[in-house]
């Protein structure tokens, strides 16, 4: 059948089962839009205040249902808006095709309006990256991103494609998603790797050393990473940590990948991890990190982290291997397959008396319960207390961030979405509505500090047009928290520039753009505030006033011993 | 760790783009790539890149584990000087202003086994095959006698012996694991 460019890739996106788009239009994808408008009945179109808002709340549909998020822009500007999303994406792994349109081909290279070379700029943040010049090319090349975009360890792709192609016609073959490796650039991939579509084994004889390393080992730690998460290792990764009988410890990507409440859990490891993640990781004996880069918050120091131990990594990406901490074996593979081989091979371990050591350290930090203002502690407890358990949380970045990791206890993999490895402000909201889109049966929260949230509140009236009923928490101290606790324990106290004592006021922004908001000051306000908002279904925004000298604990500084606190 | 000259052997895709993406993940870890080399293979479809950097063997580890990770890429190979053969074509324009001195210069050249390809009453142009040893020996003689100008291709290696870079091994199928998990 011949169809335009435009058509093709309206095709290519059913193939792929995409039912919701975030976007936002403009000249050079004005062909793309003009399909839309016929496709409108089966693929849904989130308009957003701004490119930014889109490319996060795509992020966030990705991250909450473990399917491939998709953004639309235009060219130059629209394009550069989705920057810092596409960048999130990569450092946090997901899977997200951004797809933009740029000048027609007679006007490329001639600094026309609104051009900008978009697959260079997006170089180092892709897993790659297309441009498209040959509407017979697109619809392999489309098969190709959202393959790219899923396997192996997910990441955003971006395909830019010339404004003449989305009007020029071309034959179009409907493929099933099943045959997609069996045609065209995918084949040739595949053949390239000379195996079949088939996930490859991993290793034998790299299962048989860990296995003996694992019988060997009197006090093991675990490492709950993102690739647990992304993987949705996360049943594999319970029974297997049961059977090592092995202290958990998660990084902030991954949250979700151990029950919150498992008795082997130990929080959070590394800058802001608990007394016993931190401890038990300075005296293991062996460390076994599932699907974690050792980033530098978390491998503070990469020389002495972990020096009792030996060190086996599992990971996918095998340019993670040796990267940030140099390991003693490692096991290329799907956490999944990986785990669950493990599993099956090793005895029931018992490692009572470490456990007991582990455990002797706290697993939760002790704050305050406050006096006259409002504490993180007391708003997130009552938050758990209200919301349902299950209950989807976007955050931002920042002290909230942190707090909001200690204190939630997060049950499946997908039920967080934070920015973890680029530690975007301004994620939070966008990831809210794309999560609360791609989960429209589950409770969602925005949890905020008064800086990130000025970032991108400008989709609060995306929430109000298309009723997505996220409810924002901010934790207001009128402060850049977390810059303000390193300008407190660093700087001499020079609180250079972090002070925010400014507008908007947040209930008015709330109202503005047809939400309810409230201004809460204490417990009791701000449990009528949670119980209202569940109740009125809508979006909401609940601004909470804290102490702006309130701190995360505990603290290791950057770059220093994994065990020397400098807050506790 | 010592700092040391070390050539990194990569196969590509051949499309447009790809010598970007490989020679920017250089810059961006903050290499200077010493010498560059590309060209079609027996595959008209493939591309090989010979690059040649100054790093430490920790970071030659860390760069070409990430050039693997690139979708184009299909192999790299770090190529040791006592395992591999290296080669560079250089082009040098002497000054020689007259008989005397194209002689000498001529006489030269054929002790290093370099052709002379072009000659004109004032200079005489030279084609020199070796690796950067040799080149760097015929370059300080002439200096002597001024060089005009000069140009070299850059350094192509290959492995001694019968292995190649498409051999695989088992950490190639490491890499190609994770591009492959579809």
């Amino acid at each position: 059948m011949k169809m335009s460019g435009a058509k093709i890739l309206m095709e290519c996106l059913l193939e792929q089962e995409v039912d919701t788009i975030f976007g936002y239009p403009g000249g050079s994808i004005l062909n793309v839009y003009d399909a839309l408008y016929e496709y409108g009945d089966r693929i849904r179109h989130i308009l957003t205040a701004h490119e930014q808002g889109a490319s996060h709340a795509a992020d966030g549909y990705a991250r909450s249902t473990g399917k491939v998020g998709v953004c639309f822009a235009t060219s130059g500007p629209g394009a550069t808006n989705l920057t810092t999303g596409i960048a999130t994406a990569y450092l946090d792994s997901s899977p997200v095709v951004f797809i933009t349109c740029n000048v027609s081909e007679g006007l490329m290279g001639k600094d026309t309006f609104q051009e900008v070379d978009i697959t260079g700029i997006t170089m180092p943040i892709t897993k790659c990256n297309y441009l498209v010049r040959d509407v017979t090319k697109l619809a392999d090349i489309i098969r190709e991103a959202f393959a790219i975009a899923k396997s192996g360890r997910p990441g955003p792709v971006l395909i830019d494609i010339l404004k003449n192609v989305t009007a020029e016609e071309a034959e179009y073959t409907p493929v099933p998603r099943s045959q997609h490796f069996n045609s065209g650039r995918l084949q040739a991939l595949l053949r390239r790797a000379s195996h079949d579509f088939k996930a490859p084994e991993p290793d034998e004889q790299d299962i048989n050393i860990m296995l003996d390393m694992i019988a060997a080992s009197k006090k093991p730690l675990i490492i709950c990473g993102g690739g647990v998460v992304r993987g949705r290792a996360h049943e594999e990764f319970r029974a297997f940590a049961k059977k090592m009988d092995a202290p958990v410890a998660i990084t902030v990507m991954g949250a979700g990948g151990i029950r919150g409440r498992d008795p082997l859990a130990t929080g959070m490891i590394g800058m802001h991890g608990t007394q016993a993640s931190n401890m038990a990781c300075d005296s293991c004996d062996l460390l076994i990190a599932v699907g974690c880069r050792f980033s530098d918050r978390v491998a503070l120091n990469p020389q002495s982290f972990a020096s009792q131990a030996k060190i086996v990594q599992i990971d996918i990406d095998r340019a993670e291997i040796n990267k940030n901490v140099r390991t003693d074996h490692h096991i290329v593979g799907d956490a999944k397959r990986v785990l669950q081989l493990l599993g099956e091979r090793m005895d029931q371990m018992e490692h009572d008396e470490w456990k007991k050591y582990v455990f002797s350290f706290p697993t939760e930090t002790e704050y305050d319960e406050g006096g006259e203002t409002l504490t993180p502690k007391q708003i997130l407890t009552a938050i758990a207390r209200l919301v349902p358990q299950d209950a989807m949380v976007a955050t931002d970045v920042g002290q909230h961030q942190m707090w909001a990791i200690q204190h939630f206890r997060f049950d499946y993999p997908g039920q967080l979405m934070t920015s973890g490895g680029f530690g975007t402000m301004g994620f939070g909201l966008g990831a809210a509505i794309g999560a609360k889109v791609g989960n429209p049966d589950k409770v969602v929260i925005h949890i905020t500090g008064d800086g990130s949230f000025r970032m991108n509140c400008n989709e609060l009236c995306t929430e109000q047009y298309y009723d997505i009923p996220v409810i924002t928490f901010i934790f207001n101290n009128g402060t850049l928290g977390m810059v303000r606790q390193w300008q407190n324990l660093i700087y001499n106290k020079h609180f250079s520039q972090t002070t925010l004592d400014r507008a908007p006021d947040f209930v008015k922004l709330a109202e503005a753009n047809g939400l309810r908001g409230r201004r809460v000051c204490n417990v009791s306000e701000l449990e009528a505030a949670i119980k209202d908002a569940l109740e009125w279904g809508h979006g909401y925004v609940v601004d909470c006033a804290i102490d702006m000298d309130e701190m995360v604990r505990p603290m290791v500084g950057g770059g220093s011993h994994i065990t020397q606190f400098i807050l506790n | 760790m010592e700092i040391k000259r070390h050539t990194l052997s990569v196969l590509v895709e051949n499309e447009a783009g790809v010598l970007s993406q490989v020679s920017r993940l250089f810059s961006r870890k903050g290499y200077n790539i010493e010498s560059l080399a590309v060209g079609t293979t027996d595959n008209p479809l493939i591309s090989r890149i010979t690059i040649e950097v100054l790093a430490d063997d920790d970071h030659i580890l860390l760069l070409s584990n990430q050039l693997r990770k690139l979708f184009p890429v299909h192999s790299v190979k770090i190529l040791t000087p006592e395992k591999s053969l290296r080669r560079e074509l250089v082009l040098l324009k002497v000054k020689a202003e007259n008989s005397e001195r194209r002689s000498e210069v001529i006489q030269i050249a054929n002790i290093f086994r370099a052709s002379i390809i072009d000659v004109c009453i004032g200079s005489l142009t030279l084609a020199l095959i070796g690796d950067e040893q040799k080149t760097g020996a015929i370059e300080r003689i002439l200096e002597e006698f001024e060089v005009l100008e000069l140009v070299r291709t850059g350094v192509i290696a290959l492995e001694r012996g019968i292995e190649t870079i498409n051999d695989e091994t088992k950490e190639k199928g490491e890499f190609n694991y994770g591009k492959n998990v579809l």
